[in-house]
C-alpha cells in the first residue's frame, strides 16, 4: 500500500529535480531551455499544492476539526512560495540571470523548509488521520 | 496526540536572538588574527603555551561555540518541530555570558590571573548550562525523534562534558588533589569538545541541510541511524580507557587503537557526504558548498596527520604535529563549515522575517530582498578566497612559524574583517527594509505585532 507520505514526498523530488535543471540552465545563460524547464517546475509545482489545497488539508481538517492549525501554516508558505515563482517568472521575461539566481536561492530554501516540514510532520499525521481512507484521497488528487 | 504548534513558523526567535552570535564570532575571529600578528611564531611553539590555549579557546568557544549555539536556538523550531523555552532570555543571557567569559578565559590565561580564571569558569559555566538546560528542554519535547535530533542530543550531552572538564581542568582542584596527569585529561577535554560537541553536532545537522541545500540525495537510513550513537559510545568507552591509562590499569596503546575506530567513523561521514554533493542535482556554484567541501576534506587529512603521528614516535613527539592537527581540525573542519552555513543562515533569517512582516501587513510597496541582495555571491567568494589562504598559511605555519605565522594572521585578519563586513551589510538591508515596512503599517495604521 502506498502511503500520502510517501506519494507526495516523491512529488517534492519530481519538483526538485525541475528546480535544478532550470536553475542551472538559467546560469549557464541558455534562456530558451531554462524558460521551459521554468515553466514545467512552475506547473509541476502548482499541481502540488491544488492536490494539498483542494483534497488534502480539506479532508485532514473536516477529520481533525483543526482549520487554524498546520494545513493554515503550509497555506501560508505556499503562497509565499507562490509570490517567488511570480518574481522568478519576471527575472525569467526580463532574462534577469542575476535576479533570478537569487529568487531562486531564496525559493529553494523556503521549499526545502516547507517540504521537511510536510514530509516529517504533516503527512505521517495525515496517513494517521485518513487511515483506511488513504488510498482513494490520493486516487482523488491524482485526478486533478 | 497531533502537535499543531510544531508546524508554526512564528516560533522562530527575533532574529536578534540569532544574529547576536553571528556577529560576535568575525570579532572574536579578528581578535585570533590579532593575536597572531602581534606574537607570530611564538604561538606556534607548543599547545601547551598560555598563549596558544588563549587563541585556541577564541577559536572553539568565540567562533566556533557561538556561531553553533545561536544556530541551534534558531533552528530547533524547524529542525526539530520544537522551539526553545524562554529563547529571548536564554539567547540573551547565554550570548552574553559566553562572551564575556570567553573574553575573560583568555585573560586569565594570558596574564595568569586566578580571579580572571575564577571569573571565567563561572560565567562560562553558567552560560553554557543555561544553554544546556534550555536546549535540552526543547530537544525532550520533540514528538518526532529523528536521526538528527538524537545527534543533536548526544552533541549537547557532549557539550556539557567538555565544560565539566574544563571547569575541572581550570579550576586548578586537581593540582591540589596531587593528581599528575593533566595532560591526557586534557585530551578527553578536546576529544569531548572536537569529536562530541563539534563533530555530532555537525554530522546531526548533515543530515538535514546536505540534502536541503544542494537537492542530493538522503545520507544512507542506516548510517544516520547508527552513526552518531555509535560514535557518542565509542567516546565513551575511550574516556574509560584514558582513565584506565591514567590509573595505570592500561597500557597507553590502548585508548589509541580505540581512538583510530572512533576516527574511522568520523572519516566514513566525511566520504559520505562528499559522495552525496557530488550526485548533487543542484549543480550551480555554491559558496557555502565550497567552504563544506574544505571541511570534509580536512576530515580525512586530521585522520591521516594523527595516523602518522601515532606510527611514528619522531612526529607524534615533536610539538609541530599537535599543533597542524590542531589547526586542521579548528580552521581546516570547524571554521570552514560555520563560515559557510552563515552564508545560508544569515540571508535566509532576513529574508525569512521580512517576507513574514510584509504578508501580514500585505503590503506590496515595500519590496524585500532576495537571499544574494542581502550578501552578493561576489562579496561571500572573496571572503572564501581570503579564509583558503589563512588556512593554508596557518598549516606552512605549524611547520615554519617564522616564515608564516603573521602571514596567517593578515589573512585570518582580512578573511574575518570580510565576514564581519558581509554580515553588517546583511543586518543593515534587513534594518533598512524594516523600516519601510514599519512606516508602511504606520502609514496604513496597522497594529504592528512583533517588533524585533
Amino acid at each position: 500500500m502506498t502511503t500520502i507520505t510517501e506519494t507526495m514526498a516523491n512529488d517534492h523530488r519530481h519538483c526538485d529535480a525541475l528546480f535544478a535543471e532550470a536553475e542551472e540552465l538559467i546560469a549557464q545563460g541558455d534562456w530558451a531551455q531554462g524558460r521551459e524547464k521554468f515553466e514545467a517546475f512552475r506547473n509541476t509545482t502548482e499541481n502540488h499544492f491544488s492536490m494539498e489545497e483542494g483534497v488534502l488539508f480539506p479532508g485532514f481538517e473536516q477529520r481533525t476539526g483543526q482549520a487554524a492549525g498546520p494545513t493554515q501554516m503550509m497555506r501560508m508558505e505556499h503562497s509565499q512560495m507562490r509570490q517567488l515563482m511570480a518574481d522568478m517568472e519576471g527575472a525569467v521575461a526580463h532574462e534577469d540571470d542575476e535576479r533570478y539566481l537569487g529568487l531562486s536561492e531564496t525559493m529553494m530554501m523556503v521549499m526545502q523548509q516547507h517540504n521537511m516540514k510536510e514530509e516529517q510532520m504533516l503527512y505521517p499525521m495525515t496517513d494517521q488521520v485518513f487511515a483506511a481512507d488513504a488510498e482513494a484521497t490520493l486516487q482523488e488528487m491524482k485526478m486533478l | 496526540m497531533l502537535n499543531t504548534a510544531n508546524l508554526s513558523l512564528d516560533q522562530a526567535p527575533p532574529i536578534s536572538i540569532p544574529f547576536r552570535f553571528f556577529l560576535t564570532a568575525p570579532l572574536f575571529g579578528l581578535a585570533a588574527a590579532g593575536m597572531l600578528l602581534i606574537n607570530g611564531p611564538d604561538l606556534f611553539l607548543t599547545r601547551w603555551s598560555p598563549m596558544t590555549l588563549g587563541l585556541t579557546h577564541m577559536l572553539t568557544l568565540g567562533m566556533l561555540a557561538m556561531v553553533m549555539c545561536g544556530a541551534l536556538l534558531q533552528m530547533l523550531p524547524v529542525l526539530a518541530g520544537s522551539p526553545v523555552p524562554k529563547v529571548v532570555a536564554v539567547g540573551s543571557i547565554c550570548h552574553l555570558m559566553i562572551t564575556l567569559g570567553t573574553v575573560m578565559l583568555v585573560f586569565a590565561f594570558l596574564s595568569g590571573s586566578a580571579i580572571g580564571d575564577a571569573v571565567a569558569l563561572g560565567m562560562l559555566g553558567g552560560g553554557i548550562i543555561l544553554f544546556f538546560v534550555a536546549v535540552m528542554i526543547a530537544l525532550w519535547r520533540v514528538k518526532s525523534v529523528s536521526a538528527t535530533v538524537v545527534a543533536i542530543r548526544l552533541a549537547v550531552v557532549s557539550l556539557l562534558i567538555t565544560l565539566l572538564l574544563g571547569l575541572l581542568l581550570g579550576s586548578g582542584i586537581l593540582g591540589t588533589m596531587g593528581f599528575g596527569d593533566i595532560a591526557s585529561l586534557v585530551d578527553v577535554h578536546l576529544g569531548w569538545g572536537i569529536f562530541g560537541w563539534i563533530g555530532l553536532l555537525l554530522i546531526g545537522i548533515s543530515y538535514q541541510v546536505v540534502p536541503m541545500f544542494q537537492v542530493t540525495p538522503e545520507y544512507p537510513s542506516r548510517l544516520r541511524r547508527l552513526l552518531a550513537p555509535a560514535l557518542f559510545i565509542g567516546m565513551l568507552i575511550w574516556t574509560a580507557l584514558v582513565l584506565g591509562e591514567i590509573f595505570g590499569a592500561l597500557n597507553e596503546i590502548v585508548p589509541r587503537i580505540w581512538m583510530f575506530f572512533l576516527l574511522s567513523g568520523f572519516v566514513i561521514y566525511a566520504v559520505v557526504t562528499v559522495r552525496l554533493q557530488l550526485q548533487r542535482k543542484r549543480r550551480i556554484p555554491d559558496i557555502t558548498m565550497m567552504f563544506w567541501r574544505t571541511g570534509m576534506l580536512f576530515v580525512p587529512v586530521c585522520a591521516l596527520v594523527w595516523v602518522a603521528g601515532n606510527l611514528s614516535p619522531g612526529i607524534g613527539y615533536n610539538p609541530h604535529y599537535n599543533l597542524l592537527l590542531g589547526v586542521s581540525l579548528l580552521l581546516g573542519v570547524g571554521v570552514s563549515v560555520i563560515n559557510g552555513m552563515l552564508y545560508k543562515i544569515v540571508p535566509f533569517l532576513s529574508w525569512f522575517h521580512l517576507q513574514n512582516r510584509q504578508m501580514g501587513l500585505m503590503c506590496m510597496t515595500v519590496k524585500v530582498p532576495n537571499m544574494k541582495e542581502f550578501i552578493s555571491d561576489k562579496a561571500a567568494r572573496l571572503q572564501f578566497r581570503l579564509f583558503l589562504l589563512a588556512l593554508l598559511s596557518a598549516l606552512l605555519a605549524t611547520l615554519r612559524p617564522d616564515w608564516f605565522a603573521h602571514l596567517a594572521g593578515l589573512f585570518f585578519f582580512a578573511s574575518n574583517a570580510l565576514l564581519l563586513k558581509n554580515l553588517l551589510v546583511a543586518m543593515l538591508r534587513y534594518r533598512e527594509t524594516n523600516r519601510a515596512l514599519l512606516a508602511y503599517a504606520e502609514s496604513v495604521r496597522v497594529p504592528d505585532g512583533d517588533v524585533d
